[in-house]
């Protein structure tokens, strides 16, 4: 029998019981529109969290200082309080560990912005040049401090777009004048470009960034530094970097063999994969569970082929007398249960993409539709129209003529 | 010419556990072409069994059963099939046409279980079997806008379309009324004594036998009578005799 023929049989049976065969169907839509759903959300999720870590450098490394070492009494210090990483330590980076193409200090004070009647609460980051190309932030207008003003302990700073909003009027142009932060004027000397929030909701543009020499000497008093930035020339090459970093520091700090860290580097690649893996695992977890639902839909289409073949057991009774073969009867019962299932893996595959859209612009999520969802989620509901559609189109077909004929 | 069905010594058991049923206990004769043939015998007498050999549903136990010449001892169910397609016309007693179908889809539905044949060709020999029914005007019809009478000579049109070597009817009046009865005989007659059809009706009623050349009657799985019929009844006159039924 021709293609054609199966194709004709099969859907005026469907048509013959439309309602039966809508509800059929609906199992596999909403099995693949949810598998759809799920999986935008999911992708979704996972490539915003990748995006905040990128626009934070994501060949960042970071070192701070710590330990487990308690202070008398039992104490636990701070991380800023405790005094181990020091200018000896990032001059030794520079010299000793390869693959680094950036290199800063860094140190903050909290403290109040002032410019004549306007001021604003907010922390200044003592840190080198490079730090703004670790951090992937940039110039605006103006330009960024270089090494004379680090070794002049030049009053100069680079501000945010928060920082500006709140200080200057809205089309003053902050380059060249002078603010204050608590006591100590500075000269604005660039504006960053505007970042936003991150995922976390830290507002990236309330920055205030100046030379570590300046904050050391005239606002800390201090010749101890919170952190010292890195930039790995590449990701794949931060864990590499992160190794020699710590040799490097350890030696540098002369601790033994045993001695635990006084000081913790992080990479963000392991951040990334942190919180990939988890969002990973919401989607595999989302996922599976529409897929419990895809495979409850086929079998509702196996429960509704038993009960149309016994329906039509004579129909397949008086098709066998007059010629037709096993065969023939097999890929009628076939074709109807794949109908089934591409129909409804089709409208399931544009409710998902409906779905989706929804979520995106009514709550906010991010979703990103893959092609191969769709693609994986379309074949999977096929196979499943072919699995579960196969043992009663096989009971159809193993049917006796002269009992089906009789059937009643 | 060569018989169209031609039987020897056919036997069929059926087993059931550890009881062996013999439905059939050495049956042989022959039909030849152009003949017009009742088998009759009362429920048990094995006139179904043998329906099924006949008509290549079953194979017998033993014996040599030649179809139209061809041996289908050692056929498979593919080959029994497509024997079936091409050979034979069924026509059941009840009807068995697909619901919610228009009577030509029905006719044309031998012909998709065949190869090469275009859609065009299916139609144009669904149209001119339903022509010979005198159904032509009805074939958008569904069975269920038809009559008993009418559904019967859509599943007779559908037993022609093929132009098969023998056509087998079980019962093929046994649902309807006395004159819908001989309406179909009429046209079985017609099939017979115009177009020289080879034809085999299973009956219980002596009075469809009536209308046959020759009358096989079986009685507990063997022939008990092989009788040609010297004064074949005309059904067109037995259906002029009796009363038109247009007075309630």
């Amino acid at each position: 029998m021709s293609f054609i023929n199966l194709l004709k049989i099969a859907l005026r049976a469907l048509r013959r019981n439309k309602l039966r065969a809508f509800l059929t169907m609906l199992g596999i839509i909403i099995g693949v529109g949810a598998v759809i759903t799920m999986m935008s959300i999911g992708e979704g999720s996972k490539k915003s969290i990748e995006s905040t870590f990128s626009s934070m450098g994501t060949n960042m490394i970071t070192i701070r200082p710590y330990s487990n070492i308690p202070m008398p009494g039992g104490v636990r210090m701070g991380s800023s309080n405790i005094q181990t990483l020091t200018l000896n330590d990032v001059e030794k980076i520079g010299e000793e560990v390869k693959n680094i193409s950036a290199l800063s200090p860094g140190l903050a004070s909290g403290g109040q912005a002032i410019r004549g009647s306007k001021n604003w609460p907010t922390s200044i980051q003592g840190v080198g040049p490079d730090y703004l190309s670790i951090r992937k932030l940039e110039i605006a207008s103006g330009s960024n401090f270089n090494e004379e003003h680090i070794k002049s302990f030049a009053k100069v700073c680079v501000i945010g777009q928060t920082v500006v909003k709140n200080l200057f009027e809205a089309g003053e142009n902050p380059v060249g004048q002078i603010i204050r932060f608590g006591k100590i004027p500075f000269q604005v000397i660039g504006v960053l470009a505007a970042k936003g929030q991150n995922t976390f909701g830290q507002d990236q543009d309330d920055i205030i960034v100046a030379p570590y020499t300046t904050i050391m000497k005239r606002i800390s008093a201090t010749i101890y530094l919170q952190n010292i930035y890195v930039s790995a020339v590449s990701e794949d090459l931060s864990n590499l970097v992160t190794d020699d970093i710590i040799r490097t520091m350890r030696a540098s700090h002369k601790l033994r063999t045993g001695q635990a860290n006084d000081f913790d580097v992080r990479t963000q690649a392991e951040l990334i994969s942190n919180m990939s893996s988890t969002s990973n695992m919401m989607t595999t977890l989302l996922t599976a569970v529409a897929a419990i639902s895809l495979v409850i839909g086929g079998i509702g289409i196996m429960n509704i082929m038993y009960v149309s073949v016994t329906e039509r057991t004579r129909e397949i009774g008086l098709r066998m007398s007059i010629g037709a073969k096993g065969r023939d009867i097999l890929l009628q019962f076939l074709t109807e249960a794949i109908i089934i299932s591409i129909t409804g893996g089709l409208i399931g595959v544009l409710l998902g993409v409906t779905a989706s859209w929804f979520v995106s612009r009514f709550l906010n999520w991010p979703t990103i539709i893959s092609e191969s969802s769709m693609v994986i989620s379309f074949f999977v509901c096929v196979f499943t129209g072919v699995f579960f559609g196969y043992y009663p189109a096989i009971k159809a077909a193993s049917l006796d003529p002269i009992d089906a004929l009789r059937y009643e | 010419m060569s018989a169209i069905v031609h039987m020897e010594n056919i036997r069929r058991d059926f087993i059931f556990g550890p009881q062996v049923v013999k439905a059939l206990k050495g049956v042989s004769f022959s039909v030849q072409p152009g003949e017009f043939i009742t088998i009759m015998g009362s429920s048990g007498s094995g006139k179904s069994t043998l329906l099924n050999i006949i008509g290549c549903l079953d194979k017998a136990t033993e014996g040599e059963y030649l179809l139209d010449g061809t041996n289908v001892k050692s056929m498979d169910k593919n080959e029994l099939a497509s024997l079936r397609n091409r050979k034979i016309g069924f026509v059941f007693q009840s009807f068995n046409l697909l619901p919610r179908t228009s009577a030509l889809e029905n006719v044309e539905l031998p012909l998709l279980y065949q190869k090469g044949i275009s859609q065009s060709e299916r139609r144009d020999r669904a149209m001119n079997a339903l022509e010979k029914v005198k159904l032509a005007d009805r074939y958008e019809h569904r069975p269920n806008q038809l009559s008993g009478g009418q559904q019967q000579r859509v599943a007779i049109a559908r037993a022609l379309v093929n132009e098969p070597v023998l056509i087998l009817a079980d019962e093929p009046t046994g649902n309807l009324d006395t004159r819908t009865s001989y309406e179909i005989m009429t046209l079985i007659q017609e099939l017979n004594q115009d177009q020289q059809k080879t034809i085999l009706v299973v009956t219980h009623e002596p009075d469809i036998a009536a209308f046959s050349g020759r009358t096989l009657t079986l009685r507990d799985g063997r022939l008990l009578r092989d009788a040609q019929n010297p004064n074949i009844r005309s059904a067109k006159e037995a259906l002029a005799s009796i009363p038109k039924a247009d007075d309630f």
